[in-house]
């Protein structure tokens, strides 16, 4: 594994993964866009008012989840009517997006010869990508380590604490995973402003 | 012939500058700093979604992770929501508020 780099001669953002690295890539995209679509993106405020049944233009509270939550954050700290407006017309295309990002990265990988189902081992996957599609990634990955990092609780210069833990702890795994999505992402950046 | 050409426009006198600024830009963008974005990636969203240079960028970024956050564009309500809902997009935390 050594990230993307970009191609000389056709500028394109190119990357090598194993059958297995592929395949975790697209079960996290994956898990990204059943998240998205699965957790209602609807007003939840108890109202029978008339008015209120013939609104379905979005969500006006803060998601449940809390991954959801940093994903669509507050716009407006000191204003819940104005927070609220903002995120009934922003929400449902954010949520959009993200989807449409991880599908990238998914329809990436099955053309670059992702089987369905991995089986065959020593499978390499080649990737390579105009500058369009190289951003989907690259922001999708800021949204699957928000998402790892959210679940697990990553807190500002805590890499002692992971360094400490049992290397079977799932957590530990986990976390590998996450730092293992920002390397790529890393390598990414460097890959599209070189 | 014309050596100097009258000011098209009155601009209220006792303003400064800066409250002349203040008066047609009266709103920001905040981005907080998370645990999460890399530098390298807050840098290039900079650069990338308000075409500033990558000095700016860099110095813009900083302030994010040794501050806490840094107001990173500024100008009128529906300007700065548009803002806030591109660094959403882009996965950073931003808010807005008026200055």
């Amino acid at each position: 594994m050594s990230g993307f780099a970009r191609h000389r001669r056709s500028g394109h953002v190119i990357a090598t993964f194993s059958g297995f690295e592929a395949d975790l890539l697209r079960s996290l995209a994956s898990q990204l866009v059943e998240l998205l679509r699965n957790e209602a993106a609807v007003p939840r405020t108890p109202d029978d008012s008339f008015e209120a049944m013939m609104d379905f233009s979005g969500p006006t509270m803060e998601p449940d989840d809390p991954v959801l939550a940093r994903l669509f954050p507050t716009a407006y700290q000191h204003d819940e009517e104005a927070a609220a407006e903002f995120r009934r017309f922003t929400e449902g295309s954010l949520r959009d997006g993200k989807a449409a990002g991880a599908a990238v990265i998914i329809d990436t990988l099955e053309e670059a010869g992702l089987p369905p189902e991995l089986s065959e081992d020593g499978l390499m996957i080649d990737v390579e990508m105009a500058e369009p599609a190289a951003e989907a990634w690259l922001r999708s990955f800021t949204d699957l380590r928000l998402a790892l990092a959210t679940r697990l609780g990553v807190e500002e210069d805590d890499d002692d604490v992971w360094l400490a833990m049992d290397d079977d702890d799932a957590r530990s795994q986990a976390h590998d995973i996450y730092q293992w999505v920002g390397y790529l992402q890393e390598t990414l950046v460097d890959a599209l402003t070189h | 012939m014309c050596v100097s050409a009258a000011s098209p426009v009155e601009v209220e006198p006792t303003l400064t500058p800066d409250e002349i600024t203040l008066v047609a830009k009266p709103w920001v963008t905040i981005v907080w700093n998370d645990p999460v974005n890399l530098m390298s990636y807050v840098t290039y969203v900079f650069e990338k979604y308000f075409g500033y240079d990558k000095l700016k960028a860099e110095k813009l970024m900083m302030e994010v992770h040794k501050d806490g956050k840094s107001a990173v564009s500024n100008g009128s309500r529906e300007e700065m929501e548009r803002d806030v809902q591109a660094m959403h997009e882009y996965g950073l935390w931003a808010t807005m508020e008026k200055q």
